[in-house]
């Protein structure tokens, strides 16, 4: 068997590069190590049926993957702390075709142009490699347009004033507003601040094949039953129905064969567990910013900054009661709006950022989000007598508000993914170790923008209001875990054009492998604060395009 | 007749969860959403095939649609490694203990509920309440399935007609119908 390029992983990064180079002519092989419940193995513009609005199956079961007890990985905040602190679940996207993007509510943010630039626009800070992109917002954006049809994005162009500039309008009109999030909004406002409808890659109207979004409320670590959700669906599908791209699905790629600077092959693992080897022209790697390192590493990649920069967003969540309403966050897209105000400088940022003794700080987009689904409630919720009439009031999920900024982690060399040292998975190989904590540029802009989403909530009118954060940290004052959980991996294998400092070119291939190309959001070099997907789509199709010699479209 | 715990296992499981979840002035309890015979079913699931680990999809046929959740999903050879493992325990295999021993929930609860006693049945409720607080390890995995018990899929074994969803005004599934945008942005 052989193909014109060898994908490792079938989300966002890998379904892109497989649309672009397939749209070209080109031959590809998909290998996802996960199972495939996304598409119909009989008619792949289908959905398989599999995903469904089911709590136990996909919260507490591992229906995407990946199971901790069959992958699990390590975690330490730093290297004082010893080997590690934790094995099992850290910061895990799931394990099956499609992705990261099964799992995603599908908000998929544009960066703005200073994203790009942020040692030349802000300067230095202690301790992290702050450093601007090789490319800037412009040379990205015919990407983005492309990528933004490609999968569907509902939003308006104009609603957010801080937006990057863009070429086109959206695909298609934003989607049904949430309740909570429409009390929420017109509180942001009333305080200064600037909500806006969240792009998001959920239909709004029928769409490329797929149906309208019909509110279902079951959208954030979950598969979308009937393919509303367009990342990474819309272009694995494509990819397939051109007959040129063949998926292997638990297909676990265990070493990429190297021969100098050139990748012969790919060592595998299939469904029966037998190793087998397949030549490759090219290998694109896409595993995301925790697997892509842990496979350069495995097949004996070496480079400093290989596995260093790990940025995670470091999560401020602010949370308030709201007795008197019941705002059903059941219903809908999970995050209907959100708000960049904690991404734009001004004076009182400033006068904070140094009362803090940092030259800046830089929060993150904020998201307008309800509470989460009955047993996570119940779980939260006191046994005993009172019990069901705690529930009936759902003073945890009906009645409660919340924000989440999505705080852009620096990149600090000390932040890590390397392989453990003893911990191993089902399949006997070394699984990622990651050494991750915030800094104190996370640290400082926490505290201040959670301040002002506290003053939000209490003008929405919250009775109480609870400020923490993920991963957490004593400050709080709330016994969170140390592990991060915001799901955004990012960093690991940075992009530049110093070959002694980063680990992949402008174009996302390895600067000592001459065919092997990372697609997926390992190779960013800050990590902004907002949702990675749609930019390392945007890269994806970048890299594919210069590969394959085609222009976006 | 319970699928995998003894029967005395079985009445002390079904104690425990009335306590943790008791009826109460018209709200149904544990006993009445067949909260323990979700654990049961859940602790024997290889007693099924396919095993009662994933129920199936898109819909239930609750809101329309086709009843997919009961046909439950065929396990990898991966999925039923890792499930095997959890439920049933490392039991000495090497290809159960890459990273060492486990303990699986069989012997959790098996051990657990012998800790509670034969006759936490007969006792009272502050007894059985003391009880359950001695082993806050068991009482974690307790409470978190009774939780799954009472409000999750009835497919599953507990929710026995959706009663849990029923008393919290909580529709639970929704495909194919899903909600309206009226249903969505209004009160």
């Amino acid at each position: 068997m052989t193909a014109d390029a060898v994908i490792i992983g079938s989300g966002p990064g890998g379904a892109t590069a497989a649309e672009v180079l397939t749209r070209a002519g080109w031959s590809v092989v998909i290998m996802e190590k996960g199972r495939n419940h996304l598409l119909d193995p009989d008619d792949p513009t289908k959905p398989a049926g599999d995903y469904s609005n089911d709590e136990i199956k996909f919260i507490s079961r591992y229906f995407l993957g990946p199971d901790p007890l069959i992958e699990p990985r390590a975690f330490r905040r730093n290297a004082d702390e010893g080997e590690h602190t934790h094995v099992g679940e850290v910061n895990s996207i799931p394990t099956t075709v499609g992705g990261g993007g099964t799992h995603a509510d599908g908000k998929v943010p544009r960066f703005r142009e200073e994203d790009f630039r942020l040692f030349s626009t802000h300067g230095p800070q202690d301790g992290a490699a702050v450093d601007d992109w090789p490319i800037d917002y412009d040379e990205l954006e015919p990407f983005y347009a492309e990528v933004e049809r490609a999968i569907g994005v509902a939003g308006r162009a104009g609603a957010n004033p801080f937006a990057a500039w863009r070429s086109g309008p959206y695909p298609m009109p934003p989607g049904a507003p949430m309740y909570g999030a429409v009390l929420s909004s017109a509180a942001a406002e009333k305080v200064g601040l600037h909500p806006y409808e969240a792009p998001t890659a959920a239909n709004s109207i029928a769409y490329d094949g797929r149906p309208a979004c019909n509110n279902c409320g079951f959208c954030a670590f979950f598969g979308c039953p009937i393919h509303a959700k367009g990342d990474p669906v819309a272009l694995l599908t494509r990819a397939m129905a051109t007959g040129r791209a063949e998926l292997m699905a638990e297909t676990y790629v265990s070493r990429i064969v190297t021969e100098g600077r050139k990748a012969t092959g790919v060592e595998f693992i299939g469904p029966d567990g037998v190793t087998r080897t397949m030549d490759a022209k090219l290998v694109i790697v896409a595993g995301g910013a925790i697997e892509t390192p842990r496979i350069l590493l495995l097949s004996g990649l070496e480079h400093p900054a290989l596995g260093r920069h790990l940025m995670c967003h470091f999560q401020t969540i602010v949370v308030g009661h709201f007795p008197h309403l019941r705002l059903h966050p059941h219903k809908g897209r999970a995050v209907t709006h959100v708000h960049d105000d904690a991404m734009v400088q001004d004076e009182r940022t400033r006068e904070a950022a140094l009362g803090a003794g940092l030259p800046w700080f830089r929060g993150g987009l904020v998201e307008h989000s309800g509470g989460g689904l009955p047993i996570m409630e119940a779980r939260h919720s006191p046994w005993g007598r009172g019990h069901a009439q705690a529930m009936r009031d759902s003073n945890l999920r009906e009645r409660m508000w919340a924000f989440i900024m999505q705080g852009e982690d620096l990149p600090y060399a000390t932040n890590t993914v390397d392989l453990s040292p003893s911990v191993r998975d089902a399949r006997g190989f070394p699984v990622a170790r990651v050494t991750y904590e915030p800094g104190r540029h996370e640290l400082a802009a926490s505290k201040y923008h959670g301040k002002i989403l506290q003053s939000v909530l209490e003008e929405m009118g919250a009775q109480w209001v609870i400020h923490t954060s993920s991963p957490g940290v004593s400050y709080h004052g709330v016994g969170a875990t140390p592990v991060p959980e915001s799901r955004h991996v990012i960093g690991t294998a940075r992009m530049g054009d110093n070959p002694d400092t980063s680990v992949v070119d402008r174009w996302g291939r390895v600067h000592t492998l001459d065919n092997v190309v990372v697609a997926d959001s390992s190779v960013f070099v800050t990590s902004s604060g907002y949702g990675p997907t749609l930019t390392l789509v945007a890269l994806a199709a970048r890299a594919a395009h210069h590969l394959a010699g085609t222009k976006p479209g | 007749m319970p699928v995998w715990l003894s029967e005395q296992e079985y009445a002390t499981l079904r104690a425990a969860c009335a306590q943790l979840m008791p009826s109460d002035q018209g709200a149904p309890g544990a006993e009445e959403a067949g909260v323990a015979e979700y654990i049961d079913t859940f602790l024997g699931a290889f007693t099924f095939d396919p095993p009662r680990i994933w129920a199936g999809g898109p819909s239930s046929g609750r809101k329309g649609g086709v009843a997919g959740f009961a046909t439950f999903h065929h396990l990898s050879r991966l999925d039923e490694l890792a499930w095997r493992t959890r439920l049933e325990g490392s039991q000495g295999r090497l290809e159960r203990e890459f990273n060492g021993p486990v303990v699986g929930l069989q012997q959790r609860y098996r051990d657990g509920l012998a800790a509670l006693g034969e006759d936490f049945g007969e006792v009272d409720g502050s007894e059985q309440r003391r009880r359950l607080r001695a082993d806050e390890a068991f009482l974690e995995i307790l409470w978190e399935h009774c939780c799954e018990g009472m409000y999750g899929a009835p497919e599953y074994g507990g929710n026995r007609d959706g009663i849990g969803w029923a008393y919290i005004a909580y529709e639970g599934d929704v495909q194919p119908r899903g909600y309206s945008d009226a249903e969505v942005s209004q009160p």
